[in-house]
C-alpha cells in the first residue's frame, strides 16, 4: 500500500469514526441515556392490568438530569421510588391506571380543543372528581399518545399554593394535584407520548428543551 | 438513429401504459388521476431521451474503446457542426418548452392538490359549493376543524365521497407540511396563513397523512389515517363527533381561516 492509499484509507476511517460518534451523541441526547421502566402486570388475560404512577414538576432539579431547570415526567419504580425515565413498556392490549401527581402550575394550551380528554376508559378525574373539559388557561401539562388517540389532562397546582415544590423530587406533602385516568393499550408497537402544553419556560413559544428532548416531556411506550 | 427510432417507438408505448400508471399517488381523487396522467405524459417524453441516451452509452463503449495494449491516445480534434447543433437547441428547446406549457396547462386546472395560498387562483368548476374542512397544524398532530358544521374540530379527517372539497391549512406553531398522499394533496402549514387546496373525492377509501416538514422532535411520528365515505356515514360521523366533542366545545376560538394564539403564561 502506497503513501496515498494510506493517507485515504486514514481520512475515511476518521469520518467514519466521527460519523459513528456524531450518531452516539444524537442518540444518547435525544433518549438522554434511560433506561426503560417495565411497571409490574397484574392478573391474566383480559384481567390483566398495570399501575403506572408518575409525577409532573416543573423543574427535574440537579440530582436527576442534566438540565435542572427543565420540566419534567417522573415515574416511580416497582421499588416505590421516583426515577427519571420516560420510556415505559407495557404489555399489549392491557389497562393501564394511570396516576399523575402534578405539582406544577398552569402554562395554558396553544389549541383549546386539546382541553378535552380523549380515547380513555371512563372518566379522567381530578382530585377524584370527573373532568369533562378543561379552560385553554388552566392546564399544566397533558398525556397525550396520539397514535392510541389517548389525551389526559394535567390540572395545575394554584399559583398562591402553601408549600409548593420548586424542584424534583417532590413530596407528597407539598401542594400538588392528583389526575387518574385509565387506557388500553392495544397492539405491539412503539408509541411516542408528548405534552401538549407549550410548558418550556425560557424557550421560543415554550416548544423548546424538554418538549424536544425524551426524558422529559416526551417518551415511548414499547408495548409489546 | 434507426435502431433509436426502432426502440423507442416500443418503449414508449410500453412504458406510458404499464408503467406510467403504477406511478404514485394512484387514483384517490380527481387531483390525484391528474398527476397520475401528468406522469404518463412525462415518463413518454422521456422515454425517447432515455433510450438515446443508453443507445449512445453502449455505442461509444463499443466504438471508442482502446485496445488494452495500445498506448492511450488523443482523438482527433472535433470541428464545429452547424447542423448537428441548431438540431439539438431545437429539439431540446422544443421539448422543454412543450413540457412546461403541458406542465402549466395542468397546474392552471385546479391546482393540481398543491397549496395556493389565501386567495387561490386556479379554482375548479363548482369551487363556490365546495365543502369548507380546516386542517391545523401543531407540534405534533393534525386536527381538523369543519366550520360547516359549527366549528367542529376533531383529531380525525373523514371527507364525503364524490365531493368537492376546499382545504384551508394553517399552523398554530411552527411550519408543518399537510400531505394526504392517497388523495394527491400536499401543502405547507404555515403559522397566520391560510394555505388553500382543492380537491375532489372520489369513492371510499383511506388515505394517510403525514407531515412532509421538519417540525421538531416528533415529525416523524406525526402521521394520520384519514378516511373517504359515503354522504350517510359522513353525515353519522359528524353527528357523532359533535356529540363527544361537546364538553371542549365551549371553550374553541370562534371558525377564522388563521389563528395566531399568544404564548400561554411561562411560554415566552
Amino acid at each position: 500500500m502506497d503513501a496515498r492509499s494510506r493517507k485515504l484509507l486514514g481520512v475515511t476511517a476518521g469520518v467514519a469514526l466521527a460519523g459513528v460518534l456524531i450518531g452516539f451523541y444524537i442518540s444518547g441526547y435525544l433518549v438522554g441515556n434511560q433506561t426503560p421502566f417495565t411497571p409490574q402486570a397484574h392478573g391474566s388475560g383480559s384481567a390483566r392490568s398495570v399501575n403506572l404512577t408518575i409525577q409532573t414538576v416543573a423543574a427535574i432539579g440537579p440530582k436527576l438530569a442534566p438540565h435542572p431547570n427543565w420540566v419534567s415526567y417522573l415515574v416511580r419504580d416497582n421499588g416505590g421510588n421516583w426515577k427519571r425515565s420516560t420510556i415505559w413498556t407495557l404489555p399489549a392490549n392491557t389497562i393501564i391506571h394511570v396516576t399523575i401527581y402534578n405539582f406544577d402550575g398552569a402554562s395554558g394550551l396553544r389549541n383549546p380543543f386539546l382541553g378535552q380528554p380523549q380515547g380513555l376508559v371512563g372518566k379522567e378525574l381530578v382530585d377524584g372528581k370527573p373532568l369533562g373539559a378543561m379552560a385553554p388557561d388552566q392546564p399544566s401539562h397533558t398525556f397525550a399518545v396520539p397514535e392510541l388517540g389517548v389525551l389526559a389532562l394535567v390540572a395545575p397546582v394554584a399559583d398562591d399554593a402553601k408549600n409548593p415544590c420548586d424542584f424534583a423530587p417532590c413530596a407528597m406533602s407539598m401542594a400538588h394535584r392528583t389526575i387518574t385516568f385509565t387506557f388500553r393499550t392495544g397492539k405491539k408497537g412503539r408509541y411516542r407520548w408528548q405534552c401538549f402544553v407549550p410548558c418550556a419556560a425560557g424557550f421560543v413559544y415554550g416548544f423548546g428543551g424538554p418538549m424536544q428532548t425524551v426524558g422529559y416531556m416526551d417518551g415511548f411506550l414499547n408495548v409489546v | 438513429m434507426l435502431a433509436w427510432i426502432v426502440l423507442s417507438a416500443i418503449a414508449t408505448p410500453l412504458v406510458a401504459i404499464f408503467l406510467g400508471p403504477a406511478i404514485p399517488p394512484g387514483n384517490g381523487s380527481a387531483e390525484a388521476t391528474q398527476q397520475v396522467f401528468d406522469n404518463e405524459w412525462l415518463v413518454a417524453v422521456c422515454t425517447p431521451v432515455f433510450v438515446f441516451i443508453l443507445l449512445f452509452l453502449g455505442y461509444a463503449l463499443v466504438s471508442f474503446r482502446s485496445s488494452r495494449t495500445a498506448e492511450p491516445m488523443e482523438g482527433p480534434s472535433l470541428r464545429g457542426d452547424a447542423r448537428i447543433q441548431i438540431a439539438w437547441i431545437v429539439v431540446t428547446t422544443v421539448t422543454v418548452l412543450a413540457l412546461a406549457g403541458f406542465g402549466s396547462y395542468e397546474l392552471l386546472q385546479t391546482g393540481a392538490g398543491g397549496g395556493q395560498g389565501p386567495s387561490a387562483a386556479f379554482r375548479p368548476t363548482g369551487y363556490a359549493q365546495a365543502l369548507d374542512v380546516q386542517v391545523i397544524g401543531q407540534q405534533w398532530e393534525f386536527t381538523y376543524r369543519y366550520p360547516t358544521f359549527g366549528g367542529l374540530e376533531t383529531p380525525h379527517l373523514m371527507l364525503p365521497a364524490n365531493t368537492l372539497i376546499r382545504l384551508h391549512v394553517t399552523s398554530l406553531d411552527a411550519v408543518h407540511s399537510f400531505w394526504a398522499y392517497q388523495l394527491g394533496v400536499k401543502a405547507d402549514a404555515n403559522p397566520g396563513t391560510d394555505n388553500v387546496v382543492y380537491v375532489k373525492t372520489k369513492g371510499p377509501l383511506s388515505f394517510d397523512v403525514h407531515c412532509a416538514e421538519l417540525c421538531g422532535l416528533w415529525h416523524g411520528y406525526m402521521f394520520d389515517t384519514g378516511q373517504v365515505v359515503d354522504q350517510s356515514r359522513f353525515d353519522a360521523w359528524i353527528k357523532q363527533q359533535r356529540s363527544y366533542f361537546s364538553p371542549v366545545a365551549k371553550y374553541l376560538p370562534p371558525y377564522s381561516t388563521t389563528y395566531l394564539p399568544d404564548p400561554q403564561r411561562r411560554a415566552g
